[in-house]
């Protein structure tokens, strides 16, 4: 066999896991690891900041379905690492990032530029791999890219000391995998599939509550004939919008916080919860305590740490999302769909009352729900949207309308601002026929806007809507609301030209200020392909979003619009 | 509460770490752990005494780490469970047999005499080694170890044990 080094050894082992891209920052440790990949089949995109790649891969991933990788070397370019891995961990994202380590025998000796990036990481991967020992390269890459894609998906790492880079080695096909302790449970109990089968039929006011699992799994065409075979209306969490077409007229749109007064009530009044892919966060239940207080549960999930974590379900299912639903068709057979005339009725009254909604006047300030919904009018929708977090993606969420799956990328669950300019760059990279709109916020757009470069330089024409608000939004907004609107530290000002900005990074930079300068200007970016183009939509600083339940409050409370509160009780069914 | 588990896990560097750091994240308090080899090859066995109101997400958890192979609770009457405890005594010239005597009811070994104290070890029941602890402590206790408790389930003939699969 040919003698390679290590560092070849893992390139070798990337391409036989067929990663096509791999987006990163090199430095001294990872070095050995950069050279090898010169002759790869392995695209590098050379981003500007770890934390930038570990995004991008991020972006691949949700948009492709595949696994992202993201390389960086070792100290200051793992601990950028951390925010992707921790963001990619909540996300259930599946990741591969590799680390450049110090020599073997500097570990522990605070040379320069270490860090413990296997104890620093331990808690926001999956798993995480110390190499002691080049000759196992290859089954460390294997296992790492089996255990980030299965089950619950999620990031691995893989720290790589540079001896162990250089050192020689062989390379051979890794061999199967000795993971007793990982046997991730994919059929679901027959038992509570039929339990589960019987409780939907009998239910008067079921609800099918549907996240991001259902997304990874792959299981929306399994979903849609579920909720058509039992005529249940469907809720997609801020993680599952896509899962479920929103025109289609079972369709309730997002739960929680800031979900549809619709999707908020139906839960509070369902007698039945189909919850799939979902974990019961925090920003969907309120107070868990008076969550969906009538309903029994039956919960669907891959993890079985997450049956029972919240609310305690009336029939478990550990299993793959888009299996167990398989199931359930086949045990619902050819029953009829049941009658539930009253409850759809119901539903369609509450859409009817308190549609999402927002004051657009034709000589006032740009309203940033107009700016999303002319976007998603422009485009037909044909895009794949990016955000990051705050009051522009909770606007996304709301008024674009999600019709297939992989189309929508945010960061859910540890709320990364910075995450859209990356994420899109990604996801673009992955899906260069697809347009991908990033829809951000000022505020996030400055935390990650060198990217940019990224996008430029290596042909990535991403395009970034910014609601350029000159506040923290979504801070602004609960100061507004519970601290007697004292703004503090959240007003970020308007000195940035982010024409002036983007042109200086290689992009093209368009404005508009005025409602009737938004078509015009959404057409204009959709014109340009050869370069990215940032577009900054000065919008209204007061703009709020609604609906909103308070955080940890009871989701009978819903703050419909400004001054505008609806408080349901519970005992009250329809 | 207390509740003891035994936790198989794959002999891997680090996954002492990953058992501690996740038990200490998610916010179960770690009253005593002892780790070493098992009867299988590859594998060690941990024996956990944890606090929290209620096991299963604890299980769930760990059952999350890789390198967790098998974790089974222990109940108590259910499983054997052991202590070993090295202290070191004061025992002026004039208490000397009084301590001896009380050592010699519990089976406890002099490892180390010194001229005004006398080192321990005593192994059994963690209630046995309790007992001993409150009678020796009167004549002054310099300096105390024990080993975190060790657990083995009963031979259940025909009575299954609590247990959780190795996945689900």
């Amino acid at each position: 066999m040919t003698t390679i080094s290590g560092a070849q050894s893992l390139i070798t082992s990337l391409e036989h896991e067929g990663v096509e891209i791999a987006f990163g920052v090199p430095g001294g440790a990872i070095l050995p690891a950069y050279d090898p990949l010169l002759d790869s089949s392995i695209r590098h995109v050379l981003a500007r900041h770890e934390q930038g790649a570990g995004h991008m891969a991020e972006g691949y991933a949700w948009a492709t379905g595949k696994v992202g990788v993201c390389i960086a070397t070792s100290g200051p370019g793992a601990t950028n690492l951390v925010t992707p891995l921790a963001d990619a961990l909540m996300d259930s994202v599946p990741m591969v990032a590799i680390t450049g380590q110090v020599a073997t025998r500097s570990v522990g000796n605070d040379a320069f530029q270490e860090a413990y990036t296997t104890g620093i990481t331990m808690p926001c991967t999956k798993h995480n791999y110390f190499v002691t020992d080049p000759d196992d390269i290859p089954d460390i890459v294997h296992e790492a890219f089996h255990i980030a894609r299965t089950g619950r998906p999620g990031p691995v790492l893989i720290d790589l000391p540079k001896d162990i880079l250089n050192r020689a080695t062989t390379w051979r096909e890794p061999v199967e995998f000795a993971l007793p302790g990982y046997k991730p449970t994919v059929e679901g109990h027959p038992r509570r599939v039929r339990e589960a089968i019987d409780l939907i039929e009998a239910a008067e006011r079921p609800v099918l509550y549907v996240g991001g699992g259902v997304i990874k799994a792959n299981g929306s065409a399994e979903l849609l004939a579920l909720a058509e075979r039992t005529g249940i209306p469907v809720t997609t969490t801020l993680m599952g919008r896509g899962a479920f077409p929103d025109s289609h007229a079972l369709a309730m749109g997002m739960p929680g916080m800031h979900g549809t007064y619709t999707a908020i009530t139906a839960i509070q009044k369902a007698d039945l919860l189909v919850s799939i892919g979902v974990r019961f966060d925090d920003r969907v239940t309120g107070n868990p305590d008076f969550f969906a207080p009538h309903a029994k549960v039956i919960h669907i999930d891959v993890d079985p740490a997450e049956i029972g974590k919240v609310r305690v379900p009336d029939v478990p299912i550990v299993g793959d999302a888009r299996r167990v639903m398989q199931q359930m068709l086949e045990a619902w057979g050819a029953r009829d769909v049941p009658d539930r005339t009253p409850w759809i009725h119901t539903i369609e009254g509450w859409k009817r009352q308190h549609p999402l909604a927002y004051d657009q006047q034709p000589d006032g300030p740009i309203k940033p729900q107009y700016v999303v919904e002319e976007l998603h009018r422009i485009t037909g929708g044909d895009a794949i949207v990016v955000s990051g977090v705050g009051q522009h993606q909770m606007w996304a969420s709301q008024f674009w309308k999600f019709e297939d799956p992989r189309r929508w990328i945010n960061s859910g669950g540890l709320g990364t601002m910075g995450f859209a300019v990356p994420a899109a760059i990604g996801a673009k990279a992955g899906m260069p026929d697809e347009l991908v709109y990033a829809i951000d916020g000022d505020g996030c757009f400055q935390m990650t806007s060198q990217e940019l470069i990224t996008a430029a330089t290596d042909g990535i024409p991403v395009k970034i809507a910014i609601m350029n608000n000159g506040v923290h939004g979504m801070v602004t907004q609960w100061q507004r609301l519970f601290y007697e609107s004292r703004f503090s530290g959240s007003q970020l000002g308007n000195k940035v030209d982010y024409v002036k900005l983007a042109e200086a990074m290689g992009c093209v930079g368009l404005r508009a200020e005025t409602p009737d300068e938004v078509a015009p200007v959404i057409e204009k970016s959709l014109s340009i392909n050869d370069a990215p183009v940032v577009v900054d939509f000065v919008v209204d600083p007061e703009e709020m979003v609604f609906p909103m339940v308070p955080a940890g409050g009871s989701n009978d409370e819903v703050i419909v619009g400004p001054g505008e509160r609806i408080v349901m009780k519970a005992s009250d069914l329809p | 509460m207390n509740h003891t588990l035994s936790v198989l896990v794959e002999d891997k560097p680090g996954v002492l770490a990953r058992v501690s750091s996740l038990l200490a994240r998610r916010g179960f308090n770690i009253h005593s752990l002892a780790v070493g080899p098992s009867h299988e090859d590859g594998m060690s066995k941990m024996t956990i005494v944890v606090e929290a109101p209620e096991l299963e997400q604890v299980k769930k958890q760990l059952h999350k780490l890789i390198n967790v192979v098998k974790i089974t609770e222990l109940e108590s009457g259910q499983s054997i469970e052991r202590e070993v405890m090295m202290v070191r005594v004061s025992t002026p010239p004039g208490k000397r047999s009084e301590v001896l005597e009380i050592a010699g009811i519990f089976k406890a070994i002099a490892v180390d005499v010194g001229q005004s104290t006398i080192c321990f070890q005593v192994s059994g029941e963690p209630a046995k080694i309790n007992d001993f602890l409150d009678l020796v402590r009167p004549y002054g206790v310099v300096d105390l170890v024990k080993s975190g408790r060790i657990a083995l389930a009963r031979d259940q003939k025909g009575k299954p044990q609590a247990r959780l699969r190795a996945v689900n």
